[in-house]
């Protein structure tokens, strides 16, 4: 597969107010568990019902937080394409994701900004809600490509300013 | 309540802007745990998957950034090793040395520098930059702490910085 084949996103193809495509996660056991194992997080909270419920006094086990940035980048990038590089991420936790949850992940453009480096920043207001309530709320810088020619990837030293 | 709180001790207040824990990864970074996270949550990216749109876009197979955080947490076991094994040590040593026995981390913030590549060697160390007063919160009174854990590769490039704020603090009826 050559980049040429993969679309992705332009500076020229965003606006200020623009929503990313929603997507709905369905949460099972197996979906924390692989989370915190992939992310190297042994806490039993992530992986031990009854640890969760008795010392946590939650109701299950729960996403782990660097799953849950995992979770915010694929959302990110599936919209971005492959040269969407990020930059920064800021979480606000209200309130865990649990199994039998349905993650709903929607997206915000707040800002456009050309950087003095020639850099096109996006300002993003992410978020994970359960029921409608906002579980996680991430506020992120991604880097996309000011035309087709462009690739936030090659930026290096002082060219990348996130 | 608040009263109830003591002061800074001198020798915490010596480790603000200290580099501590000084450590390497414990490991190469490697593919298999970048396939683990892609598969959890089900992340196509070709920018992972595919070699050729590696190579082109960044020059080498790279990990997620997100995955920073990953590639520094402990083993849960090694040999010789007895008791547990925590990541952002200096946190724990915080609530310990200010005797604030229930902790959470309230924020989070994630700067992403050069891309970790795929056999890259990876240097951390946490830095306390501050400590609050005493406050009070809906969980409890206690203090708020920031750390910041920077990253370097084999070449002392930045990787990246994570940001945590902590709330270190007593229940009420604690």
């Amino acid at each position: 597969m050559s980049v040429a084949d993969i679309k992705s996103l332009t500076a020229d193809e965003v606006a200020v107010g623009d929503e990313l495509p929603p997507l709905l996660i369905p949460v099972s056991a197996t979906t924390v568990v692989l989370g915190a194992l992939a992310s190297r997080d042994w806490r039993p909270m992530h992986h031990d019902r009854d640890f969760a419920i008795n010392r946590n006094g939650v109701k299950d086990i729960f996403i782990n937080t660097p799953n849950n940035a995992a979770w915010f980048e694929r959302y990110i990038t599936d919209w971005t394409g492959p040269k969407g590089r990020l930059g920064r991420m800021k979480f606000k936790m209200s309130s865990s994701v649990f199994p039998g949850d349905e993650m709903a992940m929607s997206g915000r453009v707040e800002k456009i900004t050309i950087d003095d480096t020639g850099c096109c920043w996006l300002d993003l207001s992410v978020a994970v809600s359960i029921d409608g309530d906002v579980s996680t709320s991430c506020q992120t810088r991604v880097a996309i490509p000011k035309d087709d020619k462009d690739n936030p990837w090659s930026r290096k030293a002082d060219q990348w300013q996130p | 309540m608040s009263d109830e709180i003591p002061e800074i001790p001198q020798d915490v207040l010596d480790l603000i802007g200290k580099p501590l824990y000084q450590e390497e990864t414990e490991f190469d970074i490697e593919m298999g745990y970048v396939y683990n996270t892609l598969a959890a949550v089900q992340n196509g990216n070709p920018l992972y998957w595919d070699k050729s749109v590696a190579q082109e876009l960044v020059g080498a197979q790279i990990a997620p950034p997100t995955m920073l955080s990953v590639w520094f947490r402990p083993h849960y076991w090694t040999p010789g090793f007895e008791g547990e094994r925590t990541a952002l040590q200096s946190h724990f040593d915080m609530k310990r040395m200010m005797d604030l026995p229930e902790a959470i981390i309230s924020g989070n913030e994630n700067i992403f520098g050069v891309p970790v590549k795929i056999g890259d060697k990876l240097r951390t160390h946490q830095v306390i930059k501050s400590i609050s007063d005493v406050k009070k919160t809906r969980v409890g009174t206690g203090r708020f702490w920031v750390i910041n854990v920077e990253s370097v590769n084999q070449d002392g490039e930045h990787v990246g910085t994570d940001i945590y704020t902590c709330l270190g603090y007593r229940r009420p009826e604690q």
